[in-house]
């Protein structure tokens, strides 16, 4: 194991400034009311007293990353031909995510299944995630929406990160835990504190008793999947739901994608851009149909995804973290673990009302 | 609470003739609150209503007509709902109105970045103050100061229309000055600084959607033009241009038809100032047309319609 190192707290925007000739260092910063994980500059600051408003998740799947960029042109004699040309648009340099919280790095492993997984490597994900380090800072308590305990993980969890951060009382103990990791630290000029490490798990293992005991919604996904053709159930779910794309947008780990090509006369750009399950032209087939026509087919697809379809395909794993983020910014405080809970007893009571038939 | 005892009485006499009644109930922490759907009477142990209960349920008459809904209304909100009876968009037989003296909205907004973001534990209303606890913390906040824009416009606590209303409440928290609104800010800037505190604001704009989603006059959401190819007016690149240029559809799309409910800008989870927008157009239709929205049922919203001579606009005069 590598060394550990303590960085006091304000050396830590001089330490990112400096990192900031290497990598692009992405971190959490005020803007406006919010907090959002943005490219890191002095004088924006950053804020780690709060879970961010957005999630990390950009880092390695931008909001809008251009594919290719291309120009057409024409010959104006004839024979008249056009011709095009592609400029392929691969990302480079590394990428230093600071401050993410447990939750938005576990997340990252839940992408790595689909985009770098066995059968499909996406170029421009594993271009990003290769060039990624992620330092974590563990969670000093659990807010009101969060519920990592309740899916697998833990304000303290290491899950996807390469760095963990330890909050002691005028800084922050870091462990490495990858190569990434030792590599960043081997190069910081921060003290070593090994000598810290007992006191930081210490601190870890309070932060754990704090967690309450509650249900987990690992293991449910077949319960869930029973109600698939109980379209009642998921219109009384979705009643207030009002189709925005706030819930996945600032969810860490919906990674569903659009792809549009965008002219600007004879050139332009092929992006691609984060796709909103909870919209109503989410799968909206060329034909007009829609093979989720309302808002509880959506709703429907958001939670089974989570909790029921990508865990069958993923060794169990919940395609959610548990951040709440998707709990206290719906504009009606739409309630997923409400959701989830519910899901789980309906599916209970109708197993149950199938035994005695 | 003797009100919310009313109003479950009133509506539980009702509930046997209606499909639902919309209300609210209390949402995650004591600053939430979330619509509930009623359709039973057991439902109804969870109505709530007061300052906190913040989201105009008329957004989802549109969707519902055809049913026989009941909903409790405020006087913001029954402006909405006589802006949709205007515009054909519900049937007034099938909505049956429990109307509540409203004493003011609290902007949840407002509240929680005064309290630094940190988890809620509690919160009580008093007279004239909002104690919020944090934990370990208490914050006394004044009332007059987390107060939704609306409230400060207020146009009748009640509603404009009722079936059944809940005994009048008296009192309201918006006592005393009038907080300075983003709009006046705006008015101080020139248009080089309005153009950046635009940019400014919409760079951190996700794109979700939700201040169109909740607004309850934005009825074409499932065709909305800005996720339109064909005509293709906005691409779908993350820059504060494209994302501006569909806060500008917005607002003239809403025009002297937004009664200024404020939803566009709570629901928007980025906190970015929307309402603005509409507030300057309906300052310029108010000025034009003399007209305000949702305030009478039997009128035309000004761009519904073509005079030949407009009443307040002095073509000739100017000429
Ligand atoms: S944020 Fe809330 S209202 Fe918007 S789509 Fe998600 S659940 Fe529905
Ligand atoms: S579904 Fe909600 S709680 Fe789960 S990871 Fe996504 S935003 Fe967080
Ligand atoms: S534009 Fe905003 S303020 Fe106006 S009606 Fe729509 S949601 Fe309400
Ligand atoms: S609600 Fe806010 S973040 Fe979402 S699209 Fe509207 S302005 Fe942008």
């Amino acid at each position: 194991m590598s060394t550990a190192r303590f960085l006091k707290a304000r050396d830590i925007a001089p330490w990112l400034e400096e990192l900031g000739r290497e990598y692009t260092v992405l971190a959490p910063t005020r803007h406006g009311d919010t907090v959002v994980f943005r490219e890191f500059e002095p004088e924006r600051g950053i804020e780690l007293d709060r879970l961010s408003t957005t999630p990390a998740k950009k880092a390695l799947l931008p909001p809008c990353e251009t594919l290719f960029e291309y120009a057409t042109t024409k010959t104006d004699t004839p024979p008249y031909r056009t011709s095009i040309e592609l400029r392929p648009t691969l990302p480079e340099g590394k990428i230093l995510l600071f401050g993410t919280r447990p939750c938005d790095a576990r997340a990252m492993q839940i992408f790595d299944r689909v985009y770098d997984g066995e059968q499909v490597k996406d170029p421009y994900y594993t271009a990003r995630r290769n060039a990624a380090t992620i330092v974590t800072l563990a969670c000093s308590g659990q807010a009101g929406t969060c519920f990592c305990d309740r899916v697998g993980g833990s304000p303290v969890d290491a899950t996807g990160s390469d760095v963990l951060l330890t909050p002691l009382k005028a800084g922050y103990v870091a462990e490495a835990l990858t190569e990434k990791g030792m590599e960043l630290m081997r190069d910081t000029a921060f003290m070593k504190a090994d000598g810290l490490r007992q006191e930081a798990l210490n601190v870890r293992n309070r932060i754990l008793e704090e967690v309450p005991e509650r249900t987990s919604f690992l293991d449910m996904e077949r319960n869930l999947l029973s109600l698939f053709g109980d379209l009642g159930f998921w219109d009384k779910t979705a009643e207030s739901c009002l189709s925005c794309g706030a819930c996945t947008y600032l969810c860490p780990t919906c990674y569903c994608f659009n792809i549009t090509d965008e002219p600007h006369g004879d050139s332009g750009k092929r992006i691609r851009t984060w796709d909103n399950c909870m919209s109503s032209q989410f799968t909206l087939e060329g034909s007009g149909h829609n093979p989720r026509p309302t808002k509880a087919h959506r709703m429907r697809n958001r939670i089974g995804h989570k909790f029921s379809y990508y865990p069958q395909l993923h060794d169990k794993t919940l395609a959610c973290v548990g951040c709440g983020r998707c709990i206290s910014n719906c504009p009606v405080s739409f309630d997923i673990r409400n959701a989830v809970a519910c899901a789980i007893q309906h599916a209970a009571a109708n197993a149950q009302e199938h035994a005695h038939d | 609470m003797a009100h919310t005892q009313e109003l479950r009485t009133l509506i539980a006499r009702e509930l046997p003739n209606l499909d639902l009644v919309l209300a609210w109930t209390g949402g995650f922490d004591p600053l939430s609150s979330t619509p509930l759907f009623i359709t039973t009477e057991a439902d109804l142990d969870r109505l709530a209503v007061g300052p906190m209960h913040v989201q105009n349920l008329a957004a989802y008459l549109p969707s519902l007509k055809g049913r026989k809904v009941g909903i409790v209304t405020r006087g913001c909100d029954s402006r909405t709902i006589t802006e949709l009876l205007q515009e054909n968009l519900i049937n007034r037989d099938e909505v049956v109105i429990f109307g509540i003296g409203c004493t003011g909205a609290v902007n949840i907004r407002k509240v929680r970045t005064a309290v630094n973001g940190a988890p809620v534990t509690d919160v009580e209303i008093g007279d004239d103050v909002l104690t919020v606890t944090t934990g370990e913390e208490t914050h006394a906040l004044r009332l007059q100061d987390v107060l939704m824009d609306k409230c400060y416009t207020c146009a009748g606590q009640a509603p404009r229309m009722h079936d059944h209303m809940v005994s009048e409440r008296s009192g309201c928290l918006a006592t005393g000055e009038t907080p300075p609104s983003s709009l006046d800010l705006l008015e101080g800037m020139d248009a080089r600084e309005r153009f950046a505190f635009w940019e400014g604001h919409m760079d951190r704009c996700i794109r979700c959607y939700a201040c169109r989603n909740a607004c309850p006059l934005c009825v074409c959401k499932d065709s909305c033009v800005a996720q339109s190819r064909d005509p293709h007016w906005v691409d779908q690149s993350d820059t504060p241009r494209e994302k501006l240029m569909f806060q500008a559809i917005h607002a003239l799309h809403t025009a002297g038809r937004c009664t200024e409910c404020g939803e566009c800008e709570r629901a928007c989870p980025m906190g970015i100032p929307i309402l603005a927008m509409k507030q300057a157009l309906n300052r310029r239709i108010k000025h034009l047309f003399d007209y305000e929205a949702g305030m009478d049922q039997e009128s035309t919203p000004p761009l519904f319609m073509f005079r030949q001579q407009e009443e307040t606009i002095k073509e000739r005069d100017a000429r």
